[in-house]
């Protein structure tokens, strides 16, 4: 009976390691396609407020994006720290955001311009006097849907 | 001396290894993150047509954001952590008189005349300083939001035994189902004529 074992014990096959490669390269692929790397730098203080009764934005390819925040300290020297606007990695001014939109809805398939959402990443700090504002050049291009995106979070935090 | 036969074989038993340093790197960089946030629609820029639909006072429900984020709700200052009661109270109130057309069976409020109608009248109306925090506003958005949320909830709880903020969520994701969906799709529609979302939010304030 013991020598039996011992027998088995000692032919125990080898795990061929072979494939482990392959398995890595398929993971691998995987994580590479998925990645976007982040491709606009913030110029720009972007702290969302917190909200709880959100909605996702899980379709990226309707989403147009416009960031605004005061600017950040490399910038704030030279351009002052008013609240601005960031589209398209560039600072703008209010009156082009209407332009920046439907040269945006411009490039996207027939079908989805008018599901389009205009998603607002506005800092926490920014004063509602430039948020009406773009939200009144949005009404101009008739670009209406939008979302105030937000981090999931308590809302009353966001009054500290 | 003999003749080696073709080219020595590489070893790539460090193969392994470097996918895996690169595995590693790829996995530290993505994030996998979707936004999320307040969904809103802005009123169209022209008018509609008929513009002599007369309001009543009392189907308004009047929220004032000043610059220094305090609330004035229908004339009386209010914390921002009563916001979400008083606007429900305001809702849900169904201040019809029973038998009238406007008749609101599914109200569980007060039944004030002096309050709205139904839910279907009732209009709540937020209005801010240009000097209003950005934040202050969100939070207040966010329980304009909650309130008609809590009250989907509390009928789809009723008719359909499932959160309304469930069922819309699954709805909208787009790997449910399609046949799942276009049964969720009116129980939604429902829900959703039940306490349609009336926010009107006027032209900011400039002289405050």
């Amino acid at each position: 009976m013991i020598n039996i074992n011992r027998k088995n014990k000692s032919k125990l096959p080898q795990i061929s390691t072979a494939s482990l490669p392959d398995i890595v390269f398929i993971l691998l692929f995987f994580f590479m396609t998925v990645t976007v790397m982040k491709n606009t730098n913030l110029l720009v203080e972007n702290t969302l407020p917190n909200a709880n009764e959100i909605e996702k934005l899980d379709k990226k390819d309707r989403i147009i994006e416009i960031i605004v925040g005061q600017p950040i300290k490399q910038y704030a020297g030279v351009i002052g720290a008013e609240p601005k606007i960031q589209l398209n990695g560039k600072f703008a001014q209010v009156d082009e955001v209407g332009s920046y939109v439907l040269a945006k809805l411009a490039e996207k398939p027939e079908h989805l311009r008018s599901v389009a959402i205009i998603s607002l990443k506005i800092d926490k700090q920014v004063s509602m006097g430039i948020v009406s504002d773009i939200k009144e050049e949005l009404r101009q291009v008739r670009a209406l849907k939008i979302n105030y995106t937000t981090f999931e979070g308590d809302a009353f935090n966001n009054l500290q | 001396m003999p003749r080696r036969k073709g080219a020595p074989e590489v070893n790539a038993g460090s193969m392994a290894d470097i996918a895996f340093l690169l595995l590693i790197f790829f996995l530290v960089t993505t994030t996998i993150e979707t936004d999320a946030g307040l969904d809103r629609m802005l009123p169209p820029m022209e008018p509609p047509e008929d513009i002599d639909v007369v309001i009543k006072q009392k189907n308004i429900f009047t929220v004032n954001i000043n610059r220094n984020g305090q609330l004035l709700v229908e004339e009386e200052i209010m914390d921002i952590k009563n916001l979400r009661e008083a606007a429900i109270a305001f809702l849900d109130n169904g201040g019809a008189p029973s038998g009238s057309p406007e008749y609101c069976n599914y109200c569980k409020g007060k039944r004030d005349a002096s309050s709205s109608d139904n839910p279907d009248k009732a209009i709540i109306s937020l209005k801010n300083d240009r000097e209003t925090k950005y934040s202050t506003y969100i939070t207040v958005q966010n329980e304009l939001v909650g309130a008609y949320n809590d009250l989907r909830n509390r009928e789809a709880q009723r008719l359909f035994g499932a959160d309304f903020v469930t069922m819309e969520s699954e709805y909208l994701n787009p790997e449910t189902p399609s046949s799942v969906r276009d049964e969720l799709k009116d129980k939604v529609k429902r829900i959703q004529e039940l306490f349609p979302q009336k926010l009107s939010e006027a032209e900011t304030s400039k002289n405050q």
